[in-house]
């Protein structure tokens, strides 16, 4: 089991080395003056040519290679040009927000897939089955933002169920301990803190949740028609077990293996998700930092977020692996 | 942004090539697609997507992205259907029907070629590996281990930064999206064919080949390629759905090409989210149009792909 | 069946969090306080603060908060650019423009209780003359860089005109330049040169830091003579003020004001219709009428600001003044502002907007006209000449609030004489500005500016000061008068060579502006006292929450 974990994880190294040099050409490659996105309207040749020699922006591509690396080695992913804030703060402020509305999407295509999923495996290849696979479907190909907007028209601005936008009343008191208002309501005990940060969360959780809801509908529907289908099933039933107690000790459980495989592809998705749809609630989670960082050409937030969310990336798929491998002794012997 | 399952987490086999081979296959899917309304419904949208596409401009008299009518817009209002356009006009004085039916040739032609070019590319890339590893032996396990690191540094990335991250650097135009999001289909494919190589290594007809004589080169060459056509097919059904989505996004954020009155309809929905209040139907249209072009080819896509997977025939 | 419906026991569970959800009302309450006062005023900005030292920002975001926690020698007479006394309650200016002697106001406190006076006035002066190299790069700290135009060391050393400050007595301060400097006190009523207490500063800043933006003292300890105190930051939510009882001037009537950023202007309109906030800034154009309509208050800013279109004379036909001419008679401006800026915007008539010094209507006009365009098209043989036509997207400034609009109208008025217009659309960031000032590579291209404080140097100096890549020409006379102009002691005497300037500029005609937009502000119904002012020189202490 070590040799597993210790071997994935020296993997890790080599593409963490490749992406960081692949990173420094790119952020080079990129069209656009850094000095002159720094200083906007008011750049002259000078201030530019005073940024430039600041910041080293003028020296030699090696020399600048170097000062990168060794800034990595200690931890210093880069600061915001727009800004000045070191990338790894913004981002350890702004993480918990989206891994949050992550959790709360993923719950919600969890509890409502499922169910689907099954239901749909027991009506295969009828009407219904084709409803719920297309229905699922239609959510995830919608693009994102636009189910984003919709919702918020909707469900916040007419008919003012919901709010519009950000993750709290700034109105409402709240300690925040851990930065997952939800959780720092209940832990302080700030019952109305907690339960205004849910209702903040529910339209932008809806709306991400569409994206995983039709990968775990359909997930849940094939690997249950599949098991369902298994000699063992048959055994069983005429061995006059109740069709009830079969499935839930033996279907659900198979079918529910995968979902677990696919939650670091989930992540992913999620994420690129977030990235979309937080803007359209000014949720100020990373999504929206790297929505804005994108629209402001903030390169090095992109390039020290890529790096970091490869390692999260890669962590998150270790560990599923890991999950796997323990459910499953058939995959450990790889 | 990947709307699929990986192959794996269905089923590890997705061909069965002992029991169909060749024409017999695909004549049975064929059959097996005719009475699945999933199918029925996905063919029928592709195909009013795709003519669309192609007789467009016999559809509208119009010029798309002309803007010829931007007298008319005032930033609280945009012109409704009238007499003269039919769906009214967009917030730059285009007419609203000719902007979707370029658009849906935009879609087509950024979807087949960053599709094509993820296929091309990451099939390459795939088959090289996986014909190399079911070669075997320690060049062969070389070449393949080099191949999937590079796709793995791929995948350590979410789709969507790795495409952002493409067209930036290709700057402003009109090629850096169908160029991002094509690279960032290659390493879907890449695992595909890979795998399916791979897992075709030791498939009974291989070994029963291998020990009639016949090289390994040419057991890979003449019959294990041919037998992944099928799921590369399925694959690139789908990710023309995916590409569809992904390239809305990326406009979405600003990237490709810059003039914003262009006949995109991931371009169309950035422009109508200010005005969405005063005419909802400027992002409703696109967005539709989006939702199910993308739709029907994941339903068609995945209706071919159970109808090739001989583990849910009945 | 193999056991009960999943999905009713599902529904049903969906149905009650559904209902629970939709009970607990959303709608956010308005903290109102009592009618005494009190309560809290939530305030909706586009960006975060870039730091709480006002001193290394220049963006209106940042100014924001530091306009309510400090201020400055000098401040503005309410609605207006023109200086009033603020911390200096006066001052006097020697015939040379030399020297300025302030008398500061008695009895006011910084919010940890130093003292203000002459002696926390040089200590900022000198603090910021004395700044390190690394504090001298213009992203952090343009404003002092391009008034006082150096520093005591560096590369612009020299240049500097800044000589030295006394402290007189308790309450005189005296501020020697070495050069005159005719916008000086207007100067002083920007935010990046307010009074900050020396003890915070000498406690907690670091103007050495690689970056001094991120600092203990610039993160969490600003600390002015404002009538809001900092009280806190958390990054993604709000910054957090709370009134400062011992203010010297009219105190605040709200207990504390909340800063919120939500960057897309609709939904900051979202944000007051539902209650959660009780005003924002730069209301988009589509949103001024409804809201206004729904009972809320809109608020215009007087223009401070002008929009054009300039035109690049190193690019062929640009540099025949006839070409140039014809295209200011093709525009009607009235019709590119209804369909692009808000209603109040009033056409421009020169590069200046009327509030600033040296403004005139004497000036050459050129008022909608498309025959005589199209005639001296043909007299220039330029009839149906291709002309690039460069426009940002992605991007909305106050005084630009939306570029693609604004160039569709006009290039439909220009295709209308004759010319035969080449759209080039680039992303405002990276490429537009690079190309439009970067390099020669642009025809004609909509820009515009905000000035900073009642300065006419600031727009016009800016813009013809010098050859450019923007305009691409070269007329020293009037690079000449700009030079002379800036030289002059006082801004009333400065005032009838601006008004030459603006006639030689409009005569000479190196672009068209097009108008001043209006930047709105919008309130819900109860927030009362609130008072615009052209440079958003506008703390809170006014305003009050009714019920």
């Amino acid at each position: 089991m070590l040799r597993f974990v210790l071997r994935r994880l020296a993997l890790l190294v080599p593409v963490l080395v490749g992406l960081s040099i692949l990173l420094f050409a790119w952020v080079r490659a990129l069209p656009g003056d850094p000095a002159r996105s720094l200083l906007g309207e008011r750049a002259t040749p000078e201030g530019i040519a005073r940024v430039n020699e600041s910041y080293g922006f003028d020296q030699p591509l090696v020399q600048q290679y170097i000062t990168y690396v060794t800034a990595l080695l200690h931890g210093d992913f880069g600061s915001s040009i727009q800004t000045g804030q070191p990338v790894m703060d913004s981002f350890g402020e702004r993480f918990p927000a989206t891994l949050e509305l992550g959790f709360v999407a993923l719950m919600i295509a969890v509890v409502v897939g499922v169910p689907l999923g099954y239901l749909a495996a027991r009506h295969q290849g009828r009407v219904l089955d084709t409803a719920v696979v297309s229905g699922s479907l239609l959510g995830v190909v919608t693009p994102v933002f636009f189910l984003a907007i919709l919702l918020k028209l909707v469900f916040a601005d007419k008919l003012g169920w919901l709010p519009t936008a950000l993750r709290q009343d700034p109105r409402v008191d709240a300690t925040h301990v851990t930065y997952f208002y939800v959780l720092d309501g209940l832990l302080t005990r700030e019952w109305d803190a907690s339960w205004d940060a849910i209702i903040h969360l529910v339209l932008p959780a809806l709306a991400l949740a569409t994206i995983p809801l039709a990968i775990i509908v359909r997930i849940t529907r094939a690997s249950v028609a599949e098991v369902m289908n298994e000699d063992f099933v048959r055994t069983a039933e005429a061995k006059g077990l109740s069709r009830s107690t079969i499935s839930r000790r033996h279907v659900l459980r198979n079918a529910l293996l995968p979902v677990v495989t696919t939650i670091g592809l989930q992540a992913g998705l999620l994420f690129s998700g977030a990235v979309l749809t937080e803007t359209v609630f000014a949720f100020n989670g990373i999504g929206q930092y790297l929505f804005e960082a994108i629209g402001q050409r903030d390169y090095p937030v992109l390039q020290g977020f890529i790096i970091f969310i490869a390692i999260v990336y890669s962590l998150i798929n270790l560990t599923v692996d890991l999950a796997y491998g323990v459910i499953d002794p058939r995959v450990r012997t790889q | 942004m990947s709307i699929q399952i990986p192959p794996a987490a269905l089923a590890p086999d997705t061909l069965d090539s002992e029991e169909e081979h060749g024409v017999g296959l695909w004549r049975g899917a064929f059959r097996r697609m005719r009475r699945n309304p999933t199918a029925i419904v996905g063919a029928l949208i592709v195909l009013g997507f795709l003519l669309v596409a192609i007789f467009g401009p016999l559809l509208t008299s119009y010029q798309p992205g002309s803007a010829e009518w931007s007298g008319q817009v005032t930033p609280t209002s945009v012109p409704g259907p009238s007499e003269n356009h039919w769906l009214g006009l967009d917030r730059f004085g285009s007419d609203m029907w000719t902007q979707l039916v370029y658009g849906a040739r935009q879609s087509l032609v950024y979807g087949v070629v960053s599709t094509a070019l993820g296929l091309t590319v990451g099939a390459a890339l795939g088959a090289i590996a996986g014909g190399f590893g079911a070669i075997g032996g320690r060049f062969g396990t070389w070449v393949d281990t080099a191949i999937m690191r590079v796709v793995d540094i791929m995948l350590a990335i979410p789709s969507l930064l790795l495409a952002v991250s493409i067209a930036a650097v290709l700057g402003q135009n009109k090629y850096s999206i169908m160029i991002a999001v094509g690279v960032a289909q290659v390493p879907i494919f890449a695992r595909l064919l890979r795998g399916s190589m791979l897992g075709q290594g030791q498939a009974d007809y291989v070994l029963a080949a291998g020990a009639l004589g016949l090289r390994k080169r040419r057991i890979v060459i003449g019959h294990v390629m041919p037998n992944s056509i099928g799921p590369t097919i399925v694959q690139a059904t789908l990710n023309l759905a995916t590409a569809i989505i992904e390239v809305a996004a990326l406009s979405y954020l600003g990237l490709g090409e810059a003039d914003p009155a262009v006949a995109e309809w991931g371009r169309m929905l950035v422009a109508a989210q200010d005005r969405f209040d005063v005419a909802p139907r400027l992002a409703i249209l696109p967005g539709i149009a989006i939702a199910v072009t993308a739709l029907g080819f994941t339903l068609f896509g995945e209706a071919l792909r159970e109808a090739l997977d001989p583990r849910t025939r009945k | 069946m193999l056991f009960r419906r999943p999905s009713t026991r599902f529904a049903t569970i969906g149905l009650a969090v559904a209902a629970l959800v939709l009970s607990g009302c959303a709608q956010s309450q308005r903290d109102e306080g009592s009618s005494d006062g009190g309560g809290t005023f939530v305030f909706a900005g586009s960006a975060e603060p870039v730091t709480f030292d006002p001193f290394f920002a220049s963006d209106g975001e940042t100014f924001r908060p530091a306009r309510q926690i400090f201020e400055g020698l000098v401040g503005t007479k309410p609605g207006t650019a023109d200086p009033a006394p603020a911390l200096a309650k006066d001052w006097q200016v020697s015939d040379d423009g030399l020297t300025y002697t302030f008398d500061l106001q008695d009895g006011v406190t910084f919010h940890d209780g130093t003292d203000f006076n002459a002696d926390a006035v040089c200590f900022n002066f000198d603090r910021w003359y004395n700044m390190p190299e690394s504090a001298q790069t213009d992203d952090l700290t343009y404003y002092y860089g391009a008034l006082f135009r150096g520093f005591a060391t560096g590369d612009r050393a020299d240049a500097a005109i800044y000589d030295s400050c006394t402290a007189d007595d308790e309450l005189t301060a005296t501020i020697k330049l070495k050069k005159p400097f005719a916008g000086f006190i207007a100067a002083l009523s920007l935010p990046a040169l307010s009074m900050q207490s020396p003890t915070a500063l000498k406690k907690y800043q670091d103007d050495s830091a690689s970056n001094p933006r991120t600092t203990e003292y610039s993160t969490s300890h600003p600390t002015g003579t404002g009538p809001f105190e900092f009280e806190s930051f958390e990054r993604g939510k709000q910054v957090t003020l709370a009134r400062y009882d011992d203010y010297w001037g009219e105190p605040a009537k709200v207990d504390k004001a909340v800063i919120v950023a939500i960057e897309d202007p609709k939904a900051r309109a979202d944000a007051l219709r539902s209650g959660e906030i009780d005003g924002f800034d730069l209301v988009g154009p589509a949103d001024v009428g409804p809201l206004e309509d729904e009972g809320f208050t809109i608020v215009n800013r007087d223009a401070f600001n002008v929009l054009y279109l300039g035109m690049n004379q190193a690019v062929k036909p640009l540099d025949d003044i006839k070409v140039r001419q014809a295209i200011a008679y093709a525009l009607n401006k009235e019709e590119i502002i209804s369909a692009s800026m808000a209603p109040e915007t009033q056409p421009a008539i020169e590069f200046i907007p009327e509030i600033v010094n040296g403004f005139t209507s004497d000036v050459p006009k050129y008022d909608y006209d498309p025959e005589k365009a199209k005639q001296l098209l043909k007299e220039a043989g330029a009839d149906g000449a291709t002309i690039e036509f460069n426009y940002p997207t992605g991007v909305s400034r106050p005084y630009m609030p939306q570029p693609e609009d604004t160039f569709n109208v006009i290039r439909t008025q220009l295709e209308a004489v004759g010319l035969n217009i080449k759209p080039v659309a680039d992303q405002w960031d990276p490429d537009y500005l690079e190309k439009i000032q970067g390099t020669k590579d642009h025809g004609i291209h909509l820009l515009g500016w905000t000035g900073d404080y009642n300065d006419t140097d600031n727009f016009l100096g800016v813009f013809f000061g010098a050859k450019t890549n923007e305009w691409g020409f070269e007329n020293d006379k009037i690079f000449g008068d700009l030079d002379k102009a800036r030289a002059i002691p006082t801004p009333e005497e400065q005032e009838p060579l601006y008004e030459d300037i603006n006639r030689e500029v409009m005569e000479y005609l190196p672009g068209v502006p097009l108008g001043h937009p209006v930047p709105s502000l919008a309130f819900d119904s109860s927030v009362k006292g609130f008072q615009q002012s052209p440079v958003q020189d506008e703390p809170w202490n006014t305003i009050s929450l009714e019920q």
